[in-house]
């Protein structure tokens, strides 16, 4: 059952992932990309993190994904041209990502000790997870909030539309 | 079929995946040319990077790697927003998300 599911989303996953680096319509690329973040929650439940697959389709797919659809339907930007881009990418950048995954996936393979995971494994359930994050970890989690609000704080000012540009003066005195 | 049902995935495999995904982000952050694809392939790194860290998780039974990752969807949620509101506040000023033309710092 868990071997199914793994293949078939893992499947889902390249796929989507694929689809985003060919898709030349940004829309295009932020949906497959949550096909990609949906199958990956799949995967979590697979592994028994049950509250992570619920977050990962609560903040990933909806709010964060809705946030990047919404920007794109709003600047509106059409599709994306194909440039050559620069020299350096090509020339150092694509060996060197297959290097790197050519690395990691010796040591993956060569390492020794990696479990498995099938239906016996246990779930780690909700409760669990929030005893160790309120009462260990309870002072990172305040900071996220704060780290949170200034974030909040930041994208107000950065889109909200500043003295520096041409066109505000034109729309106050059209007002 | 009993024993196909009951079968194991080995946890290398989901890491296999996870470099997999990682390393289509990283081509995709070098090779896109539109500023929101760009983001979008950093965003596809950070979920790798996710799934790694839970099937770690999942290998040491450790409950404080999912935990780690529930820290790391709240600070690519803070990301996203500044860095979208970044992203709009650029094409208010050069009307376009095309990154080749988005070069005045190097003139």
């Amino acid at each position: 059952m868990h071997l199914i599911f793994f293949l078939i989303f893992a499947a889902f996953c390249l796929a989507g992932a694929v689809n985003l680096l060919v898709q030349t319509h940004p829309i295009n690329s932020a949906l497959s990309l949550i096909v990609v973040m949906i199958s990956l929650a799949v995967l979590y439940l697979l592994l028994g993190a049950e509250f992570l697959a619920a977050a990962q389709i609560i903040v990933y797919a909806g709010a964060v994904m809705v946030l990047f659809t919404f920007v794109v339907m709003l600047l509106n930007a059409g599709s994306e041209e194909r440039t050559h881009g620069s020299h350096a990418a090509y020339s150092i950048g694509l060996p060197a990502v297959v290097a790197i995954f050519a690395i990691i996936a010796t040591v993956l393979l060569r390492a020794q000790g990696l479990g498995t995971v099938g239906p016996a494994n246990a779930i780690t359930t909700t409760e669990e997870l929030s005893t160790v994050l309120f009462t260990e970890l309870l002072l990172p989690f305040e900071v996220t909030s704060v780290l949170i609000l200034i974030a909040i704080l930041g994208a107000v000012a950065l889109a909200s539309k500043g003295r520096g540009e041409a066109n505000a003066p034109k729309e106050r005195s059209q007002r | 079929m009993n024993g196909f049902l009951a079968q194991q995935v080995p946890l290398s495999w989901f890491l296999l995946l996870s470099a997999a995904l990682f390393a289509l982000g990283i081509v995709g952050f070098l090779f896109k040319r539109n500023l929101i694809t760009i983001f979008l392939s950093i965003e596809l790194m950070l979920n790798a990077v996710n799934l790694s860290f839970v099937t770690f998780a999942s290998q040491w039974h450790a409950v404080k790697g999912q935990i780690f990752v529930f820290f790391v969807m709240m600070v690519a949620a803070a990301e996203s927003a500044v860095g979208l509101a970044i992203i709009i506040a650029i094409f208010r000023v050069r009307a376009t998300l095309a990154v080749d033309q988005i070069d005045r710092m190097k003139r």
